[in-house]
């Protein structure tokens, strides 16, 4: 099967490899004692895994090309199949909802922390889902709306003495609020400009944060903030975890049932095609400004929400959580689930919030993985997991010789 | 509130996540779990890694010897990345997980996220590196306990040196904006006011990580300062001495005990040269000390790195706490903790009621042909 | 006037340093229009490879124009090979995917490329040796502009005006500029696109070598993590002067390098970074697509 053109193709690329990685994998000086360390053993490891991937892949591309052949129309996975059909639809859902509510009652108090803030990405992707994947702006700055909300919170409880029902709401408006103060100015830039200002907004909310001590206790960040009440229960910590991700589940539940209303009425339209073609939606009499704006406030909603509920989780913040990485997660979550799909948001989610918390048993490895997966995950499905599929009307196939897609 | 492996596979078959391991819920009892927080992997990474190894050396060595009281000694390391969030994940994880005393965390900020989960669960925390005044001074932590000395001796310890030692009049206060440098370097411009025998005439914060420092330190000319008291890390440090050679600038430079790492002499080379650091007490007779340094160098084949020493010293007040207790219960560790001395790499310590180390305090150290000196 | 003076070099400094990476950034998204996160990484592992190199020289006794030339070349072949395959490898495939999915791509091999270095070096900081001597002729004003200011300004300017003969005259910048034009037409009229794409990278990630290798040797350290900050101002200054165009990366990697330095110097340094960002979003509102990028209009 592995002709020796092929052979001589994986020698040189391992070869190629060992080139490529030898100064940072095989010498290591120590520029101290002028000592230095050649470490050959890494250049040979080196040169047989390349060798290795390199006929994996060579295999792989070959069974996608026969697969190619074979079966040409089956993009859509089961579990889009699944979905489209109302009566499977019902009983997919009820299990995952089973599931979901039976979760912490089988497993330790650590995978339901883990889940919960699983769970908080997933609302966090919803809500950046709109406005990257419907309304087509892209938002490297998203975390600031999440820091306003968590900082909501913490401020309002310090110096106010609210709780955190009364300031779940208050936190979303707030960060709405700046969702639209940053949309102004942005209004009229496009694509990629849009990114590198909503990067500088983060940063710059961040680094306020940061040096505006009066303010916000600055780097030292606020502690002791309570965790969510229930009618004024004394809860011990397995069950304020416990509550945490039922209250999520909720969330989720809501934020899912607002978003997917929100698709399919006339703004979510509108969204759709100001993403498609801008022109096109001007001349059809859509509104730009106060749709791109109405996306970009009810997006921050969410992150404003969350953000209260994560102040209220970790019990303690500082502007050191509120990164760029964290900007790049979540729009992570957004493309790899696939953009604008509800489900594959969710999924998005899932995995690259609960895999580095798996991947722990790798150790220091775990970072390494996940960038490399990150890689993977997108050339071999570009479209992100499970792509958004559009209503679609089709023909009846009897009556027509050819079918329209 | 079980971990049982069908526990586990079913969150895998719900999330569809490849668990790539199934933490082993070992029969509890047999050992003793030691646990390890901290930042492994991200930019801090330099900050945590040295505990662990710490931890290792001493560990092993007790192991070797059998364990303690019959029972052997087991490691849980677990990663943080220094964020609050990922903190308390990596908290609950080893509460799980039945760790019975934990080393960590290291940054300020991450442990205070944690701390409510072990205060929670009973569980004694040691840092060597948190310095944060509220952990101890609060009361709101009674279960942490650390190596270091909190910022609140450590402003007026750098500023009366430089006031009263070295007798300048003129001081510039920098910081690196982070949860360390910035409250020592705000409580160091309160004692200085406070004081009123010197002026501070430059406030300021530098971005950790900024390509170069060239105008603060024209701003540091500019502002006719005649000392620099700077709160933050050292590879901050070492750039900021390193421009101020360049530029020719012979402003004294006091710092802190995040600078007093060997890295720094060793990066800003002759820059270091007279430069001024707090540090805990003079160690360099202490043969634990030494010795701690050797067995790294023999097991890992480089010098051990920031917060070494008070890693190692930690590990071995808790595990000498558990041994003298027989118990990994909290008020019997602590009793323990707070009575009996232990010798340890930063001297012999025990600890006061709030947790912070007695006879652990600060020197002031200069630099001298590439070595740290103490001021006497 | 001194200090205003001081500051003005010390911008010009850290500008250059951005123009050098921020070159990489607009030519690659001149051509594919991928914001290619992982090229600040390429800096650092450019900057690594020629600490490594460097020591390694100096133990075995090198003289020091030696180490540089050694260092220098080491650095520019290392960088250019790691940028060449990671465009092979993920950014390649996804040449026709949605537009953020190599986006994406890119996040995660910055991730992994930072800590590959990590892992297989070190976590630490490490001492950088000092390529750049203290020239004597500078001394009488070595306290307003350094000898390594001084080099690494000369050096962008060779190397600025080398990259400018390319693009203009040589048959690769042609096609350079022929696919980021069009790239289906310049496939048609017989352009190897590939090969200019993978061009592009080497030379972009060549300038980023030498923008690391000298600002490390000005501030006498590096470890794995100095490419991320880097990467973000270089790249917002490329916007800031327009992306895709050359020039622009330039005047906006300088005009933020002068900012930077003037609001430490005059407002304060605390807030250093928000001047950088406001400046960005102020100069995006007046111009949408930065100072001399080119505004398109948008046709149905």
């Amino acid at each position: 099967m592995i002709s020796l053109k092929e052979l001589k193709k994986g020698l040189l690329t391992s070869l190629w490899f060992v080139f490529l990685t030898f100064p940072i994998m095989v010498i290591k000086v120590d520029p101290f004692e002028r000592t230095i360390t050649w470490r050959w053993h890494n250049a040979v490891y080196m040169a047989i895994g390349t060798f290795c991937i390199f006929f994996i892949m060579k295999f792989y591309m070959q069974r996608k090309e026969m697969k190619k052949d074979t079966q040409k129309d089956s993009n859509d996975s089961i579990l889009q199949k699944t979905l489209l059909d109302t009566r499977k639809r019902n009983i997919f859902i009820g299990t995952v909802l089973a599931v979901a509510l039976l979760f912490p009652q089988f497993v330790s108090s650590y995978q339901t922390n883990v889940m919960t803030t699983a769970l908080m990405y997933v609302v966090l992707g919803l809500g950046l889902n709109i406005v990257v994947g419907l309304a087509g702006l892209l938002d490297l700055g998203f975390v600031a709306f999440y820091a306003v909300g968590a900082y909501s919170y913490a401020l309002l409880n310090l110096h106010f003495g609210l709780g955190f029902w009364t300031v779940l709401p208050i936190g979303g408006l707030m960060a709405a609020f700046f969702g639209i103060m940053l949309g102004f100015p942005v209004l009229r830039l496009r694509g990629d400009y849009l990114a590198i200002v909503t990067l500088g907004f983060g940063e710059i909310i961040r680094l306020i944060l940061e040096n505006w001590g009066t303010f916000s206790q600055g780097p030292s960040g606020i502690s002791n903030i309570p965790r969510p009440s229930l009618f004024g229960l004394d809860l011990s910590l397995g069950q304020a975890i416990n509550y945490t991700y039922y209250l999520m589940i909720v969330f989720v539940i809501i934020t899912i049932f607002v978003v997917n209303r929100l698709q399919d009425s006339r703004l979510g339209r509108a969204w759709i095609a100001l993403r498609e073609d801008e022109i096109a939606c001007q001349a059809m009499g859509i509104d730009k400004r106060k749709t791109k704006l109405v996306a970009f406030s009810l997006g921050a909603f969410w992150a404003g929400a969350v953000g209260v509920i994560f102040a209220a989780k970790t019990t303690f913040i500082n502007p050191a959580s509120f990164t760029f990485l964290e900007s790049a997660i979540i729009l992570s979550i957004v493309v790899l689930g696939g953009m604008g799909s509800i489900i594959g948001v969710i999924f998005g989610a899932l995995i690259l919030i609960l895999m580095p918390e798996y991947l722990r048993a790798l150790s220091e490895y775990r970072m390494l993985a996940f960038g490399a997966i990150l890689v993977c995950m997108m050339i071999f499905r570009p479209q992100g997991l499970i792509s958004n599929i559009r209503r679609t009307y089709k023909f009846d196939k009897t009556n027509l010789k050819t079918t329209p897609k | 509130m079980k971990l049982s492996l069908s526990g586990t596979l079913f969150s895998v078959a719900a999330c569809a996540v490849i668990a790539l391991s199934v933490p082993s819920a070992s029969s509890a009892g047999d050992t003793i779990k030691f646990g390890v927080a901290g930042p492994h992997s991200g930019d801090l990474a330099s900050y945590g890694l040295p505990s662990i190894n710490a931890a290792k050396l001493v560990i092993d060595k007790i192991n070797a010897k059998g364990g303690i009281n019959g029972k052997k000694i087991e490691m849980l390391v677990e990663d943080d990345v220094c964020k609050p969030e990922i903190a308390t994940n990596t908290a609950t994880k080893l509460v799980s997980d039945g760790v019975d005393v934990v080393l960590g965390h290291i940054c300020s900020g991450a442990t205070k996220a944690a701390m409510p989960i072990y205060k929670d669960a009973g569980i004694l925390v040691m840092s060597p590196s948190a310095t944060s005044d509220e952990l101890t001074l609060s009361g709101d932590y009674p279960n942490f306990f650390r190596t270091i000395a909190p910022n609140a001796a450590q402003s007026p310890a750098m500023v009366d040196f430089a006031i009263n030692k070295l007798g300048f009049t003129k001081i510039a206060v920098i910081h690196d904006k982070g949860d360390y440098g910035k409250p020592l370097a705000e409580g160091a411009k309160k004692y200085i006011e406070e004081g009123g025998k010197a002026k501070v005439v430059l406030f300021e914060g530098i971005t950790p990580g900024a390509m170069d420092y060239s105008a603060i330190v024209q701003k540091i000319k500019k502002s006719g300062a005649d000392v620099v008291i700077f709160g933050g890390y050292h590879p901050e440090a070492s750039k900021i001495v390193t421009i101020m050679k360049k530029k020719r600038l012979k402003t004294a430079f006091v710092s802190d005990d995040g600078v007093k790492d060997d890295t720094f002499i060793k990066v800003a080379g002759k820059a270091a040269e007279g430069v001024y650091t707090a540090g805990p007490q003079d160690n360099s007779t202490n043969a634990m000390a030494t010795d701690a340094k050797k067995e790294h160098k023999a097991a890992f084949k480089k010098d051990p790195g920031a917060f070494f020493e008070g890693a190692y010293a930690a590990t071995i007040a808790m595990l000498n706490a558990i041994e003298k207790a027989d118990s990994t219960k909290l008020e019997d560790l602590k009793k323990v903790l707070q009575t009996e001395k232990v010798a340890t790499p930063v001297g012999d310590v025990s600890f006061d009621k709030n947790g912070d180390a007695i006879g652990v305090g600060f020197s002031m150290y200069v630099v001298k042909d590439g070595k740290y000196v103490v001021v006497k | 006037m001194d200090y205003f003076i001081e500051l003005f070099f010390s911008g010009l400094t850290r500008g250059s340093i951005y123009a050098l990476i921020a070159l990489g950034y607009t030519m690659v998204y001149g051509i594919i229009g991928l914001i290619n996160f992982a090229h600040g990484e390429i800096y650092m592992i450019g900057a690594f490879t020629a600490f490594i190199v460097a020591t390694v020289l100096s133990i075995y006794g090198f003289p020091l124009l030696a180490i540089v030339v050694i260092a220098g070349v080491a650095a520019v072949v290392w960088s250019s090979s790691y940028a060449y395959t990671i465009e092979k490898i993920a950014y390649k495939p996804l040449r026709h995917a949605p537009r953020l999915s190599p986006l994406i791509s890119a996040i995660g091999m910055s991730i992994f490329l930072q800590n590959y270095v990590l892992l297989a070096q070190t976590s630490d900081f490490l001492p950088f040796p000092a390529l750049i001597p203290e020239f004597a002729f500078m001394e009488p004003i070595a306290h307003i502009v350094g000898s390594s200011d001084l080099v690494i300004l000369i050096t962008t300017f060779i190397v600025m005006i080398i990259l400018t003969i390319i693009i203009k005259f040589s048959k690769i910048g042609k096609a350079m500029r022929a696919t980021a034009q069009d790239r289906m037409m310049a496939t048609l009229v017989g352009i190897n696109v590939n090969s200019v794409i993978s061009a592009t990278f080497i030379v972009g990630s060549a300038l980023a070598a030498i923008g690391g290798l000298l600002i490390a040797s000005h501030i006498g350290q590096i470890n794995f993590y100095i490419g991320f900050i880097a990467g973000i101002k270089a790249f917002t200054a490329a916007v800031l002067g327009g992306i895709g165009s050359i020039p622009g990366a330039v005047l906006g990697s300088l005009i933020l390098g002068l900012t930077e330095s003037f609001a430490t110097g005059y407002v304060s340094s605390d807030y250093e970074d928000v001047f950088a960002f406001s400046l960005l979003v102020l100069i995006l509102i007046f111009k949408p697509s930065g100072l001399l990028g080119k505004t398109t209009n948008q046709k149905v």
